[in-house]
């Protein structure tokens, strides 16, 4: 983190700029091949529920960090994502691919409601709307008939992916799942690198300026909102085809806290941060479960620390200033 | 060298077919339940020590192999148990998955058991629907559900005189389900149905609905609802003197736990359904003071009841004189069960164990004796009566 703010010597910035730009693609390049390999190291079922939470946390900071909107609503979209998902596949007998397409466009129309109403109002007032809708959203999965109530919704086998690939083979699986949540992150990166992303990323800086330059700043948010939703939503339901089920938990606002606290350890408005924080989270459930700690403590322990510590996250701190989210 | 090497494998070999009976050589069970929420005190910790007690009074051993128990808390999360379910038969070798507590978890692990021919018995998830709609070979159902809840609670205090009823119900599936189980028993036996009022779940206020409930003049209020909420009107039921005027207060889902934490002033006079008393008899007594001896605690239905699996497995284990997961089921459906959960239990085709269900009252501190001298028998429900019978259970396997 040798950073020369100012110096005569040009040479040493020009060399770190360029060797912070081979690391930049270095990184995703390890991290795929990190990927392909990681179920032969781990527990397939347990990297798979690690890769949709952290498409679900990479869409959450899709509005955090570039958008600056705090939603408090998120679990509305990841478990509406996996409850449409499993419903479709179980009754309506469709195949996995179309599931998840059924549960993205669900989540998405609820998003656009959830966020025309909510973005009506901003800050603290936006985060209480979200909060309160998706609270809504709960208690109609809660007596709703078709979700089951707290029996939740079980699928049977997990069927073949376009009728012929079988998904029960857990790598089969794998890469499916693999495979969507690439997908994903290409269009959130796609997102935010395009002239949309830099227009939100002016509204989270500067709303006045940007409502001054003339752009329908409203129109702006509200796509930000509808993309996430609709990412959480194919989160969500790749889920529920992972571990064929779909229940209250996923639509609880304990939901919506989790993938905060997961961009918040990882790194608000970084492309990697979300990724790490949701690792750092679910290798942290899975593993405190079969120990003697008690689970939730150490959750609110680990993010006490983050807050008083690192407060850019384990990404945003290792990362210089210039290069790396905001926030600091 | 080499020769000794030989004959250490052929030693090797000759030793195998003894333990060849149990996979592994190991049987491992596995405890996954909510060790750090709302039901830790239902479950929890106190579960997993029965288990292992469970294995220690059988010898720590079944057909020479050695007998382990591991837990795992589920935080509640239906994904969590299903990913360390997966994880505990995919790469830890466990053979059963036992106690499961919420019935989402207990239908989510019971159905990848089916897939993964394990086997799984359920105390602490009270849906009919495990050994109903959803029930399968291996999967079995002890301690208690809900409808043995509604026809203890409902049936015995229908019989007892209190015959005109008021619900207060959760205002979702669960509650629902157990108000019309629960009415559906009272009408049966000549009672009737005064009203109802619906609360939201996890409410803090219940005044409104208590009002209504002590003004609709019915002899019992049942309450149709579970945890934090059952306790919370109980709470306030006390404040408006609801059992000291008169009317009768029976929670349809409470546990000796649960009334150590409320405490005797506050829970006096509830009458609930549990299948099983420490201060029953001796051998309930017997193990009820070893349990608190090592945990602080007396076991209610749902930790006697992991005891009471645990050794029931095992004891299949040894009568199919393997661990393969079929002769096992056979077993464990065939064997009658007698420990100090239940002398008197069997297990029906769905995989239910029918033992009998007590309809209990909560003494007031005046008359209790001692330390944990919380329940009056008011009255004894047969096991047949209780649980629903196997034939129209809904579940495919019996039809």
């Amino acid at each position: 983190m040798a950073h020369p703010t100012s110096g005569p010597a040009a040479g040493p910035q020009i060399r770190e700029i360029r060797s912070a730009g081979t690391i930049r693609m270095a990184i995703p390049l390890v991290a795929l091949a990190a990927a392909l390999i990681a179920p032969f190291w781990f527990y397939p079922i347990f990297v798979m529920k690690f890769l949709c939470f952290a498409l679900f946390a990479a869409a959450f900071n899709l509005l955090l960090g570039y958008t600056g909107l705090l939603s408090f609503g998120h679990a509305a979209f990841f478990g509406g994502g996996a409850y449409f998902t499993a419903h479709v596949v179980k009754i309506w007998g469709l195949t996995p691919e179309l599931g998840l397409i059924v549960g993205t466009l669900g989540a998405a129309a609820l998003g656009l409601v959830i966020g025309a109403i909510a973005l009506r109002r901003s800050g603290i007032y936006f985060t209480m709307i979200t909060l309160a809708l998706a609270q809504m959203f709960y208690f109609f999965c809660l007596q709703a008939p078709f979700t089951h109530g707290e029996d939740g919704l079980q699928l049977g086998p997990r069927g073949h992916l376009f009728g012929v690939i079988d998904l029960g083979q857990a790598m089969n699986l794998y890469y499916f799942v693999l495979a969507v949540v690439l997908i994903g992150m290409f269009v959130i990166w796609r997102f935010v690198n395009s002239p949309f992303g830099m227009i939100l990323r002016s509204i989270r800086d500067n709303e006045q300026r940007a409502i001054s330059l003339g752009y329908s700043v409203q129109a702006y948010k509200l796509g930000a909102f509808v993309m996430s939703a609709a990412l959480s939503g194919l989160a969500g339901g790749l889920k529920a085809l992972v571990f064929q089920l779909a229940t209250l938990t996923d639509v609880a606002w304990q939901m919506s806290g989790e993938v905060v606290l997961m961009t918040l350890i990882g790194g608000i408005g970084t492309q990697a941060g979300p990724v790490v924080g949701s690792g750092v989270f679910i290798a942290l459930q899975n593993n405190l479960a079969t120990s003697d700690f008690p689970v939730t403590i150490i959750m609110g322990v680990v993010f006490m620390v983050c807050v008083l510590v690192f407060r850019r996250g384990i990404v945003g701190n290792s990362l210089p200033r210039a290069s790396g989210g905001r926030l600091g | 060298m080499r020769k000794i090497l030989m004959s250490a494998t052929c030693l090797g070999a000759l030793s195998v077919p003894a333990m060849a009976e149990v996979s592994d050589g190991v049987v491992k069970i596995g405890i996954l339940n909510d060790q750090s929420g709302v039901y830790a005190d239902f479950g929890g910790k106190y579960s997993v020590a029965a288990a292992e007690m469970a294995v220690e009074d059988f010898g720590g051993k079944v057909l020479d192999a050695p007998v382990q128990v591991i837990n795992a808390d589920h935080q509640n999360k239906p994904d969590v148990a299903s990913n360390i379910a997966r994880q505990w038969y995919d790469t830890e070798q466990v053979d059963a998955i036992m106690e499961l507590t919420t019935s989402s978890v207990g239908l989510a692990v019971q159905a990848l058991s089916l897939e993964k021919k394990k086997i799984t018995i359920n105390t602490g998830a009270a849906t009919t629907e495990l050994t109903g709609p959803a029930c399968t070979p291996f999967g079995f159902h002890w301690a208690y559900d809900t409808h043995a809840l509604a026809v203890g609670t409902g049936g015995a205090i229908v019989d007892q005189g209190g015959d005109s009823w008021f619900f207060l119900t959760a205002d979702y599936a669960f509650g629902y389900a157990l108000e019309g189980s629960t009415s559906e028993v009272v009408t049966a036996k000549g009672g009737t149905v005064a009203g109802s009022v619906r609360h939201p779940l996890a409410t803090t206020d219940f005044s409104s609905f208590l009002l209504q409930a002590q003004s609709s003049g019915a002899k019992v209020i049942g309450l149709a609802n579970a945890g934090l909420d059952t306790q919370n009107s109980i709470k306030q039921a006390a404040e408006f003197g609801i059992v000291t005027s008169g009317q009768r207060l029976a929670a349809l889902l409470f546990t000796l736990a649960e009334v150590h934490g409320l405490g005797l002033d506050v829970a006096q006079g509830l009458t609930l359904t549990e299948s099983f008393y420490w201060d029953r008899n001796d051998e309930s007594r017997e193990f009820a003071t070893r349990f608190k001896e090592r945990t602080g605690m007396m076991p209610n239905m749902n930790h006697a009841g992991t005891y009471s699996a645990v050794m029931s497995y095992l004891k299949a284990i040894e009568a199919a004189g393997t661990d393969e997961t079929e002769a096992v089921a056979a077993k464990l459906h065939e064997l009658p069960v007698s420990d100090a959960f239940t002398q008197t239990g069997k297990v029906g085709p769905n995989g239910r164990l029918i033992s009998d269900v007590y309809l209990f009252e909560v003494k007031s501190p005046d008359e209790s004796t001692g330390e944990f001298d919380y329940y009056k028998l008011l009255a004894t429900i047969p096991g047949d009566q209780a649980y629903a019978d196997p034939a129209q259970s809904g579940c495919p396997l019996v039809q």
